[in-house]
């Protein structure tokens, strides 16, 4: 079975963030592998060991993203494809999603595995983007995935519970952080990616034109401030009476 | 963040943050922590990697006390390895690193610490058996080790007459006699062994007969740098504690990171804390290249040594009361950091290697 997994270098979580001028990621800081591509890495590895086959890591970014790509090879991945070029720079989810789809689709693979959203920009809109340009279908908030012949089926995870969906092959699944537990690199494995491959491609390799961007970031607004919660004064007597009126009107208890 | 440095910090923060506090209690840490270490290839490293997975794991919140624990076989094992013979290796060296044997090296003796030359635990040789008659004090995973590369007195007085033995756990008349209560390094087990006519295969013999002190002395080198590493990875994780506290910390109205006398004590931990890790990075990579660095290793150890005492002292100052407390971090350092100046050569010993190199 080849695998692709979807992967992105983001800026640090645990470090500040930041917006440039034109109100894009400000990238000139720490970065690392997005936390939650882990995860689909993690579940191409596995399910990789259990039926044979490749995972190939694709990301899309600037010449240091290979360090992206470097870590989730030596988790295991095979080898990796880093787009770059300098036309890519703040480009939108549409033109992500062409790029990765026109390097994804020479690979023909059986499976496309991607985080459901990125850490940093958070659209969630690459995937389905992906899966359309890719002429895959989508399963989505995958918790689990199974692969058996040419069939992949998955628990979507739903605010209640999960669903059981099922497609055939190739087929895009986006997976949750609930999936697996992303392992880490053992020193013989990041020795080993070391000499595994990392082809460079650009927007000419690809046979992409930039043109027009489909978004535009009008404004970024701070998120509306919690309000502070209701103060409820105990004299010794009746706070718990009033606390479970309170639960009991929220619908708590 | 360096691949390597990631690895050791998640295998910190999984497998031995949540445990330490346990293993302090009781004194010991888990083989089964060996088995994950070396499954991440944590235990077969090359001398300049193996200082990075020490420090970042001190950097992480372990301790200089568990990498004495787990990593004992960095004194145990090499000589072993450099003598060459496929069956100890197999029997020994393999298994070690793969985190299945625990292995110890034994050299102190009551009568005998730094003076390895005048050691007088006896080995006699009875056809294929040495007989094995002495003690050995001091000695780091003793208690756990399946087996214990013990320099033992095969010939004459001096240092030509001491050889290396491995003796393993269950050999008759060997026994772990005590285990010793210490002031620091509380999960890393220290033993106190007694052998009595313990009768030992010949096949056990490290190198020649007679070569003990030479090979003990090749392996001194790197032991003193991993204990500068210790040292220099100390001294910044308590910078690191220090400056978290000062900025949070809040005395007479203000943050006791406003305070000059705290700048500069934090000032004065940190450049301390950075030049003996560049220093000791420098003289480590000039062993590794196999360059003579007798005199500048043990200027290493006692630079890192005086910049983890200093940076305990002053981090555990900077706490105050809470840094008193045995829940406090700080207060564990500072308990651990003093047998830095004590193990694998005293401060004074390291002091007369470098006077005798300085021609006095």
């Amino acid at each position: 079975m080849k695998i692709v997994v979807t992967v992105k270098q983001v800026p640090d979580p645990n470090a500040t963030q930041g917006l440039e001028s034109d109100n894009t990621i400000a990238r000139d800081r720490e970065v690392v592998l997005d936390p939650g591509d882990e995860y689909g890495i993690e579940e191409g590895l596995v399910l990789k060991e259990a039926q044979g086959g490749e995972v190939i890591l694709v990301s899309m970014g600037p010449e240091r993203a290979r360090d992206a790509i470097r870590k989730g090879l030596s988790m295991g991945a095979d080898r990796g494809i880093l787009i770059t070029d300098e036309q890519l720079a703040g480009a939108d989810a549409l033109l992500t999603a062409k790029a990765l789809a026109a390097a994804i689709k020479a690979e023909s693979p059986d499976l496309v595995i991607c985080a459901t959203e990125s850490y940093d920009g958070s659209t969630g809109m690459v995937p389905p983007m992906l899966a359309e340009l890719l002429d895959m279908p989508q399963l989505t908030t995958a918790k689990q995935v199974e692969v058996s012949g040419s069939k992949v089926t998955i628990h979507r995870q739903t605010e209640d519970g999960y669903q059981v969906v099922e497609a055939e092959t190739p087929a895009l699944v986006t997976v949750t952080a609930g999936i697996a537990e992303p392992r880490y690199a053992s020193l013989k494995g990041i020795m080993a990616a070391r000499s595994k491959e990392v082809k460079q491609v650009g927007l000419s390799d690809l046979g992409i034109e930039k043109g027009e961007a489909a978004e535009t970031v009008l404004a970024v607004n701070d998120a509306e401030a919690r309000q502070a919660g209701e103060v409820v004064e105990d004299d010794g007597s009746v706070g718990v009476e009033k606390i479970m009126a309170v639960l009991q009107t929220a619908k708590v208890v | 963040m360096d691949l390597v440095r990631d690895t050791v910090r998640r295998f910190a923060e999984k497998e031995v943050l949540p445990h330490l506090e346990e293993w302090e209690t009781r004194g010991e840490v888990p083989h089964d922590l060996h088995r994950k270490a070396a499954a991440l290839g944590l235990m077969d490293t090359d001398l300049l990697t193996g200082m990075t997975v020490s420090e970042e794991l001190i950097r992480a919140g372990a301790s200089s006390g568990l990498c004495a624990a787990l990593f004992t076989h960095g004194i145990a094992i090499p000589h072993i390895r450099n003598a060459g013979d496929p069956a100890q290796i197999a029997r020994w060296v393999t298994p070690t690193l793969a985190g299945e044997k625990i292995g110890a090296l034994a050299v102190t003796e009551p009568d005998a610490g730094s003076d390895v030359a005048r050691l007088r635990t006896r080995a006699v040789r009875q056809g294929d058996h040495y007989v094995v008659n002495g003690a050995k004090t001091f000695i780091t995973s003793g208690c756990r080790a399946d087996f214990v590369t013990t320099a033992v007195r095969t010939g004459g007085e001096g240092y030509q007459g001491v050889s290396l033995l491995v003796i393993e756990k269950g050999t008759p008349g060997f026994t772990v006699s005590r285990k010793l209560q210490k002031m620091g390094w509380l999960c890393s087990d220290t033993a106190e062994l007694a052998f009595q006519d313990a009768r030992v295969p010949v096949e056990n013999l490290v190198g020649e007969e007679g070569t003990g002190f030479l090979q003990l002395m090749r392996n001194f080198q790197s032991e003193r740098i991993g204990l500068a590493v210790s040292a220099y990875a100390t001294a910044g994780r308590c910078v690191d504690l220090a400056l978290d506290w000062a900025r949070q910390r809040e005395t007479f109205g203000r943050k006791l990171a406003e305070r000059q006398v705290i700048r500069h004590k934090l000032a004065e931990m940190a450049r301390r804390a950075d030049v003996a890790r560049e220093y000791t990075l420098a003289v480590a990579r000039r062993l590794d290249a196999g360059e003579e660095v007798t005199l500048q290793v043990s200027m290493a150890k006692n630079t890192a040594v005086e910049a983890a005492e200093f940076c305990a002292y002053q981090a555990l100052q900077i706490f105050g009361g809470a840094g008193y407390m045995r829940e406090s971090e700080v207060e564990r350092h500072y308990r651990d950091v003093r047998i830095l100046a004590i193990g694998g050569g005293t401060t004074e010993i390291m002091n007369e290697v470098i006077a005798a190199r300085l021609g006095l």
